[in-house]
C-alpha cells in the first residue's frame, strides 16, 4: 500500500503532569509521501510529537490526522498502517536479527513461515543477511540499528516513524543508514526525527524545525532557503573582516574566519573583489545549518518581542 | 495460523522460547529455585515434609511465574522499547499481555514438569484432589499475573522492577507457610501469615492432598479469600494499566 494524502496537526499541545509544556499549539500539514524530517535541539519536542502521531501518547489538546485517520479516534485502523522505531529502541540481547524481525512480523499478524521469509528478505535488503543468526548482543551499533530498520521494512506499513535512528552511529554506519532511509522513502511515507542537520539535508523531502515545543518553520530545503532573507553563504579568507556595511549578516566562525550570509548581488560583488586580489574563499547556497541557526535566532527574538 | 495466534506466538517466542534456546543456562536456573527449597525443607524435616514441599514448590513456581511478568514487561518496555513498537502495530493490549502471560508459564515449564512428576509419584491424589490443586495453582497464577501487570505499569526501570520481584517473592512465597503446614508457625505469628494469599492456597492444596486436616469452613473461607484477591488484583490492574501513555 502506498500512502497518499496528508498528515495534518491542528493546535497540537502536550503538557506533562500539568506543568511541563512539551508542545505548544503545533499546526502543520505535510503530504504523506517521501521523507519528512523534524529537526530541533534536545528537548525541542520531536519525540513527543512523534509519539502522539504514532498513537503511543495522548495529546493534551488539539487534533492530528494521518490520511484522514484521527490518531485518537481511529488509532485501531491507523495501527494497521504504521510502524514505529522509537527513540532508544534496541534489539533484544538474547535474540538474533532473524528472530527479531520474525517476532515483529508475527506481532503484525503474519503467519510464522511468512514472517521468517519476510525477515530474511528485509535483512538482505539492508545488507546484513550474514549476521542473521548472530546474537544481537554481539553486533555493532550500526548493525543493530539496521535490524530495527529491517523490522519496519519487512512490514506492510506505509507510514513509518523513525525517532532519531542514527543517534550514536559512527559516520560510516550513519551514511549506510541514509541509503536505506532514502530507499524506504521512495516506497512509503517516513516521518523522521534527527538532530544531525547534515542527515536531514541529505535524506529529506521536507523539513520542519521545532524549538521549545513550537514549529518555527517548515518546507522543502529550497523553500526554507527562500524563507531566509539571504540565500548565500560566503566564507572570507583568514584575516579579512569583510565589508563594513553590506546587505546581510556577519558571523565569526569557530576557525576565526568571517562568514557572510548575504544576497546574490552582494555575494557576487564581494567575490569579484576577492578574485581580483587573488584570495581564496568559499561561496555556497546557505546550508540547513545556516537556516537552522537563523530560524532559531528569529524564533528567539520573536519570543522576546512577544 | 490466525492473526491472534501469530501475535500470541510472538510474545511467547520473544519472552520465553528464544531466551531459553539461546541461553540454555536459563533452563537450569528456572528449576533451581523451587527445587532448592524442596530439598532444604525435606532435609530439615527428616523427609516428613517432602509431600508438603512438592506442593509448596508448585504454588511458589506458579506465583513467581506471575510476578516475573512484571519485570519482563518492564524490561521489554523500558530497556528495549519493544512495547512501543507493539503499541504502534496491529497487536491489541490484551493479546500482548496474554502472550506474555503464557510465555511465563513456558519459562517455568521445566520446574512445573519436574514437580508434577514428583507429585504423581509421591502424592497419591485422586482426580478430584488433583483438580482442586490445579484450580488453586491457576488462581495463584492469575492473581500474581494481575499483580505483576499492575506493578509493571508503575515500575519505571529494571532495578525498581527487580526490587518489586524480590519483595513479592519474599512476601508471598518464601516467608508464608507454603512449603510446610501453617501449624508449624506459633500462634501469635500465624495471623501474620494469613496476610498472604499463598497461605490460603497452600492450606487448600495441603488439605486436598490429605497432608493436613482443616475444618470445612476454614477451607471455604480460604477459597473466598483467594477468589477475592484474584478479582481485586485483576480489577486494579485493568483500571490502572494504560496501553497508550497519557
Amino acid at each position: 500500500m502506498k500512502a497518499s494524502g496528508e498528515l495534518v496537526c491542528s493546535d497540537l499541545t502536550k503538557v506533562y503532569g500539568g506543568r511541563r509544556r512539551a508542545l505548544s499549539s503545533v499546526s502543520l500539514a505535510v503530504p504523506t509521501h517521501g521523507i519528512f524530517t523534524l529537526i530541533g535541539r534536545n528537548g525541542a519536542g520531536k519525540t513527543t510529537l512523534t509519539r502522539i502521531l504514532a498513537t503511543l501518547l495522548e495529546p493534551t489538546s488539539g487534533t492530528a490526522e494521518i490520511d484522514g485517520l484521527d490518531v485518537m479516534a481511529d488509532a485501531k485502523m491507523l495501527r494497521e498502517r504504521i510502524a514505529v522505531v522509537p527513540q532508544e529502541g534496541r534489539t533484544v540481547a538474547w535474540m538474533t536479527p532473524v528472530e527479531t524481525v520474525t517476532a515483529y512480523m508475527l506481532w503484525r499478524g503474519y503467519g510464522y513461515g511468512e514472517s521468517k521469509k519476510k525477515a530474511a528478505e528485509a535483512l538482505a535488503r539492508v545488507g546484513i543477511e550474514k549476521y542473521a543468526t548472530t546474537l544481537n548482543r554481539l553486533l555493532s551499533g550500526g548493525i543493530k540499528r539496521k535490524v530495527l530498520v529491517a523490522m519496519v521494512l519487512a512490514s506492510e506499513a506505509d507510514i513509518i516513524f523513525l525517532d532519531e535512528p542514527s543517534t550514536g552511529l559512527d559516520p560510516v554506519s550513519r551514511r549506510e543508514l541514509w541509503s536505506v532511509l532514502i530507499e524506504l522513502g521512495r516506497e512509503r511515507f517516513v516521518f523522521l526525527t534527527t538532530h544531525y542537520l547534515e542527515e536531514a539535508e541529505h535524506v529529506s523531502d521536507r523539513i520542519g524545525i521545532l524549538e521549545a515545543g513550537r514549529l518555527l518553520s517548515m518546507g522543502t530545503l529550497d523553500e526554507l532557503r527562500r524563507e531566509m532573507r539571504f540565500g548565500y553563504s560566503l566564507v572570507l579568507p583568514r584575516g579579512d573582516p569583510g565589508p563594513a556595511s553590506f546587505a546581510g549578516e556577519k558571523y565569526t566562525r569557530r576557525d576565526g574566519r568571517t562568514q557572510l550570509l548575504t544576497t546574490e548581488d552582494e555575494a557576487l560583488a564581494t567575490t569579484r573583489r576577492l578574485v581580483d586580489q587573488g584570495l581564496q574563499f568559499s561561496l555556497n547556497p546557505v546550508t540547513l545549518d545556516d537556516i537552522f541557526n537563523y530560524v532559531l535566532a528569529r524564533g528567539k527574538s520573536k519570543g522576546e518581542d512577544s | 495460523m490466525g492473526r491472534t495466534t501469530s501475535q500470541l506466538l510472538a510474545s511467547i517466542l520473544v519472552n520465553a522460547v528464544y531466551a531459553m534456546k539461546n541461553y540454555p543456562a536459563i533452563l537450569v536456573s528456572t528449576v533451581l529455585s523451587p527445587l532448592s527449597f524442596l530439598v532444604l525443607i525435606t532435609f530439615a524435616s527428616g523427609g516428613s515434609l517432602f509431600a508438603d514441599a512438592i506442593e509448596g514448590g508448585l504454588i511458589m513456581t506458579m506465583f513467581n511465574s506471575g510476578t516475573a511478568l512484571q519485570s519482563d514487561l518492564t524490561h521489554l518496555k523500558n530497556d528495549f522499547r519493544i512495547q512501543d513498537m507493539v503499541v504502534g502495530s496491529p497487536t491489541r493490549a490484551g493479546v500482548y499481555v496474554a502472550g506474555m502471560t503464557i510465555s511465563e508459564l513456558i519459562y517455568s515449564s521445566p520446574a512445573i514438569v519436574i514437580l508434577a512428576v514428583l507429585f504423581y509419584f509421591f502424592i497419591h491424589a485422586s482426580p478430584l484432589q488433583v483438580a482442586v490443586i490445579v484450580a488453586v495453582m491457576g488462581l495463584m497464577f492469575l492473581s500474581s499475573v494481575a499483580l505483576g501487570f499492575l506493578l509493571a505499569t508503575i515500575s519505571s526501570d529494571i532495578i525498581q522492577s527487580y526490587a518489586f520481584t524480590r519483595l513479592l517473592s519474599m512476601l508471598f512465597s518464601t516467608i508464608p507457610p507454603v512449603y510446610y503446614p501453617i501449624t508449624y508457625i506459633p500462634l501469635p505469628w500465624r495471623y501474620l501469615a494469613y496476610l498472604s494469599p499463598t497461605t490460603y492456597a497452600s492450606e487448600i492444596a495441603q488439605n486436598a492432598a490429605g497432608l493436613i486436616k482443616q475444618p470445612e469452613t476454614s477451607i471455604e473461607l480460604a477459597w473466598i479469600v483467594l477468589i477475592l484477591v484474584t478479582v481485586a488484583f485483576t480489577v486494579l490492574s485493568l483500571t490502572k494499566a494504560r496501553w497508550r501513555e497519557k
